[in-house]
């Protein structure tokens, strides 16, 4: 009987993906490590400003806060930001319990939500009109998840998680606007010069 | 063999579950070879070579293994939900400059050809892979033995070096230099641990 379910009701602000990742990456002043899921997301950190940080996702769809994890495992004393999709965790859904389980205190994870795969042609997320991925993610186990209810509540979040000593997760809602720029795909120069900016290596 | 493993790794008399007691103290019985277990093996040699973090979805197999990893504090080890997350894991740790391996069974390398093709292979991360291999030898699931059909294939499509060991004589020169190699050549590798070697999983529930 029920054959379609109402969307969860919100309080939250519809954002942009560009105008946020600019926000996270102007606070950063401790050469905080960031790595961008897949697509837009990445596009948009590539776009907010080159950072040697930075580590941008060219495919393996779900696997931003895997691979933050291992930084974050690898490096406990920075402070490691992953940004991903919706669709792309709900990929995954299954790694915010081993990142619960791990604790790590040096993890903040943002969701940019907009319900849609927006690269693909804004198809609907099979979670679009149902679930909640705040909900989901204290559900798996990360206690600390938040709605960013606008831009200053979203900053105020970064800001408590830059000193937080457990992984934190931030939801905000977005537009379906796409990326604003266009990473250079160059997956051997993005890895290497994410390792030097990490401290790993030096340039050749 | 005992003469090549003395040529790869000097070191390969600490392999005895006696390894923190001073040599002295071993009596040749603690030393003889035939007492070499493969998941001692690998423990020591992931040992060796420093790599740390070891993330898994386990299999009856590695059972004994995935325990002694947890037991010594020298590793980070923990289950993934997914083996694909695994990898993720053990790049981006590899990124920061700690070295991991995954461990998995056949079913689990085979929802890995997405993550192989666009994460390890283009970007040059040394994942290194120990496979636990169900589907032949005494398979009693068809499902597994299909599956276990899929593996090679996909590792050879994407030129991927892989090696199967079946005898615990040579195990120890084909995991140390494998993970040399991988380390080395920036390139991923699959270990394949036949049924020869682990025994397998023979029962039917």
């Amino acid at each position: 009987m029920n054959t379609h379910a109402s969307p969860p009701a919100r309080n939250t602000k519809v954002m942009n993906r560009f105008d946020l990742t600019s926000r996270l990456i102007a606070k950063l002043k401790n050469e905080e490590a960031v790595i961008g899921g897949i697509g837009n997301t990445n596009f948009d950190l590539w776009a907010a400003g080159h950072r040697p940080q930075n580590f941008y996702m060219l495919g393996s769809m779900g696997l931003a806060f895997p691979i933050a994890l291992g930084v974050a495992l690898a490096q406990p004393d920075r402070r490691v930001f992953a940004l991903e999709g919706d669709g792309s965790l709900l990929m995954q859904l299954g790694s915010l319990t081993t990142i619960a389980t791990l604790a790590p205190k040096n993890l903040t994870m943002v969701v940019m939500d907009n319900g849609v795969y927006q690269i693909t042609g804004a198809q609907p997320t099979p979670a679009a009109a149902v679930a909640d991925i705040v909900a989901i993610a204290a559900g798996c186990g990360i206690s600390d998840s938040a709605w960013a209810a606008d831009e200053d509540d979203f900053e105020r979040l970064i800001d408590r998680s830059l000193s937080a000593s457990w992984p934190t997760l931030i939801g905000v809602r977005i537009d379906d606007k796409p990326g604003t720029g266009t990473t250079r795909r160059d997956p051997v120069q993005i890895r290497e010069r994410f390792m030097h900016g990490l401290g790993v290596r030096e340039p050749l | 063999m005992a003469t090549a493993e003395g040529q790869t790794s000097p070191k390969s008399s600490d392999d005895t579950p006696a390894q923190e007691t001073t040599p002295h103290e071993k009596t040749p019985h603690e030393k003889t070879p035939h007492e070499k277990t493969w998941h001692g093996i690998v423990l020591q040699t992931l040992k060796r070579n420093d790599i740390r973090l070891v993330p898994y979805v386990p299999d009856r197999v590695l059972t004994t293994l995935i325990r002694n990893l947890h037991n010594d504090p020298f590793f980070t080890t923990f289950p993934a939900a997914r083996e694909e997350e695994a990898v993720g894991i053990v790049s981006g740790a590899w990124m920061g400059g700690m070295r991991g391996a995954v461990l998995m069974q056949t079913s689990g390398f085979a929802t890995l050809a997405n993550v192989l093709a666009s994460l390890a292979m283009p970007y040059q991360i040394p994942l290194i892979m120990f496979v636990s291999e169900r589907g032949t030898l005494g398979e009693f699931n068809y499902g597994q033995s299909l599956v276990c059909r899929t593996m090679r294939p996909v590792l050879d499509s994407l030129a991927m070096e892989h090696h199967t060991a079946t005898r615990i004589d040579e195990f120890e020169f084909i995991v140390d230099r494998s993970i040399r190699q991988a380390i080395t050549t920036q390139a991923p590798v699959a270990l394949i641990l036949s049924p020869l070697l682990t025994g397998g999983k023979v029962f039917d529930k």
